[in-house]
């Protein structure tokens, strides 16, 4: 949805930008996909279970770059909506993802998600 | 550009060494106020050469006494972690103070000056971002040092400090909803009607909870007074900063008080008009002079509240937070936006 | 050169460098403070885009709550540094390289593709907007989102009420 007028309350708290933005939107998005990208290759690289939770929130840190930098860009706020909501997505998913972590080590005093595999044929 | 960049380095100058000489007589402040009120005298010797300056340079003389203890580094003790956590416990400390205003603008050699570095439409988030970044020194600074203790009472302090933040953050959207805005200036501005004496503690009187509310969770984010366990020293040897010795002990003790300083100065901002205070429009000068006069007043009572209470044991204070004083800061919140809805 | 290409110049390689920081440390608690050095550095990055509200809440949130989270975990657990130990599966470290690379090139390709003209035209009355203001996100979030909105409320209860049955010990 679009903002288009700024309203009654705070028009003086607004940042006004008197010009057009000088870094162009590719920048912004050649920087996520790079985010993007690393976090991918950590989830096929690491074994230990924390730093492969911790490569999936960079990949979501990535695309709330995105999302971010396209509203900026275009003037939507549905954006700027949409990355305050994967925040708080990420935060339960951390809540719970770090809750199974705890619950396996208690189980097999070992992290390394090679030897997670006694559901394997 | 180049005049705006120089105004900022030098308030963020003025600010800073102002803030450093106030830290250290805050701390001579907290030992005479405790000797005074366990009934004795406190430092009154120390003085200059042969001036008799009544214990006035007791500070200079703890400072000149920490700077030559031995800086010890713990064999075990993960070195980079312990060499930082200090510094990442002041960095956000002394942060927090370039969006507080201090007064009105004044005019130097026909140029109008602010009195606060900058004006940030999200000052109010800036702080409890800070606050929540200042977490990592406590949590760090316990881990690296390798020892039981420093472990427990790091993870204790900081597991205080997150539980406390949710009731300081729902107590101050009671604030926001009167205000309407984020802006430390600007809240400070709605501040100044009735001659100066139009501070938000008085105009709605529901506040003086939420004031409660908002100075004990400042307490308990501060490791303060009977929220002091994690350092007290008669329990875990002294908590997360058990192996610190020296300058890096320094750094830690400037950012409790520099935290303190903080606090008072929020609940200040927030609570009792900031600079504002009668003839504060037509003096510039006497905004500072009000806003110092209460942020010491807000530090006494945290002085006088901690020699008087005892303090809570860990799950009493971890029970405190999270059923008594967040639920309480909910309530608060709802009766506010009721009130405004209905009487706006 | 200006002062926003050169901070963003700044800040965007401190966030690359922390992120590949994560892959190239052994110990977790390296990595999960190299992820927090990336937070703060978007974080700045938010600002550059006039993205107020979402760059504090980036960092009271993620900076601030999560990653105290994924470092109490690590300190809980003792997290021993990774082994260089004999992989079972051999073959995903091998994929992993040509996958990086295909995502870049793929990259440069949308990226040399899309001339600049044909985006949209950022006009003043577009760039002039409070969009990125505490105001703005709060209308949005109250009226056009509020369905979302109730929903991940719905969802933060659920991920309490699992955290706390899953992180029980047994015979509690």
């Amino acid at each position: 949805m679009r903002i288009v007028d700024c309203g009654t309350s705070n028009p003086q708290s607004a940042i006004r930008n008197p010009q057009l933005d000088m870094v162009p939107l590719s920048w912004y998005l050649a920087v996520s996909a790079l985010l993007f990208t690393i976090g991918a290759v950590g989830v096929f690289i690491k074994r230990n279970a924390i730093t492969i939770f911790l490569c999936i929130e960079l990949m979501l840190n990535a695309v709330n770059l995105s999302f971010v930098s396209l509203s900026g860009f275009f003037g939507d706020v549905g954006g700027q909506l949409f990355v305050f909501i994967v925040m708080t997505v990420a935060a339960a998913e951390a809540a719970v993802g770090l809750a199974i972590i705890i619950s396996v080590f208690r189980n097999r005093e070992s992290l390394n998600v090679d030897e997670v595999d006694t559901l394997k044929l | 550009m180049t005049n705006l960049l120089l105004e900022w380095v030098i308030k963020t100058i003025v600010i800073l060494l102002i803030l450093v000489t106030a830290v250290a007589y805050v701390t001579l402040m907290e030992r005479k106020v405790m000797a005074f009120i366990q009934m004795r005298v406190g430092p009154n010797r120390v003085g200059l050469g042969k001036f008799h300056l009544w214990g006035l340079m007791q500070p200079l003389a703890d400072g000149l006494k920490m700077i030559f203890k031995e800086d010890i580094i713990p064999l075990q003790a993960n070195r980079f972690l312990y060499i930082v956590a200090p510094a990442l416990s002041l960095i956000p400390a002394l942060m927090t103070f370039i969006v507080i205003p201090y007064g009105d603008k004044i005019t130097i050699f026909g140029r109008t000056i602010e009195m606060h570095v900058t004006h940030m439409n999200v000052g109010l988030l800036y702080v409890l971002a800070l606050t929540s970044v200042g977490v990592y020194g406590i949590v760090l600074a316990g881990w690296s040092s390798n020892n039981k203790y420093s472990l427990l009472g790091g993870l204790r302090s900081s597991a205080q400090m997150i539980s406390y933040e949710l009731a300081l953050g729902l107590s101050i959207v009671s604030v926001l909803l009167y205000t309407g805005s984020l802006d430390l200036v600007e809240i400070v501005d709605a501040q100044a009607g009735f001659h100066g004496l139009g501070w938000n503690f008085f105009r709605y009187p529901l506040l003086i909870l939420v004031f409660v509310i908002f100075y004990i969770a400042s307490l308990a984010e501060t490791n303060r007074t009977p929220f002091d366990l994690p350092e007290a020293d008669s329990e875990l040897v002294a908590g997360y900063h058990t192996e610190y010795s020296s300058m890096k002990f320094v750094m830690f003790q400037m950012a409790e008080y520099l935290n303190l300083i903080t606090a008072s100065s929020m609940a200040t901002t927030l609570f009792f008009g900031g600079w504002n205070g009668p003839f504060a429009g037509r003096l510039p000068l006497l905004g500072p002079v009000y806003f110092t006069l209460k942020v010491l007043g807000l530090i006494f009572l945290a002085m006088w509240i901690r020699y008087t209470v005892p303090r809570f044991r860990y799950d009493q204070l971890m029970r405190f937070g999270w059923k008594f004083l967040l639920p309480a800061s909910i309530v608060n919140v709802i009766i506010s936006s009721t009130l405004i809805l209905f009487w706006r | 050169m200006t002062l926003e290409k050169a901070l963003f110049i700044v800040f965007a390689v401190i966030a690359i460098a922390s992120a590949l920081n994560i892959l190239l440390q052994r110990n977790p608690m390296y990595g999960a403070l190299s992820l927090i050095g990336t937070l703060l550095s978007l974080s700045a990055l938010y600002l550059t885009v006039r993205a107020q509200f979402i760059a504090a809440i980036q960092i009271v949130v993620y900076a601030g709550a999560i990653m105290v989270l994924f470092i109490f975990v690590v300190m809980l657990l003792n997290v021993p540094k990774e082994q260089p130990q004999i992989e079972k599966q051999k073959g995903l470290r091998y994929l992993a390289i040509p996958f990086a690379g295909a995502m870049i090139a793929e990259m440069f390709f949308v990226l040399r593709s899309v001339p600049p003209r044909a985006l949209p035209a950022v006009t003043s009355a577009i760039a002039d907007q409070a969009v990125g203001t505490t105001w703005s996100i709060g209308v949005g979030l109250f009226t056009g989102y509020l369905l979302p909105f109730e929903v991940t409320s719905v969802l933060i209860l659920m991920a309490v009420v699992g955290a706390m049955v899953l992180a029980r010990r047994e015979g509690d």
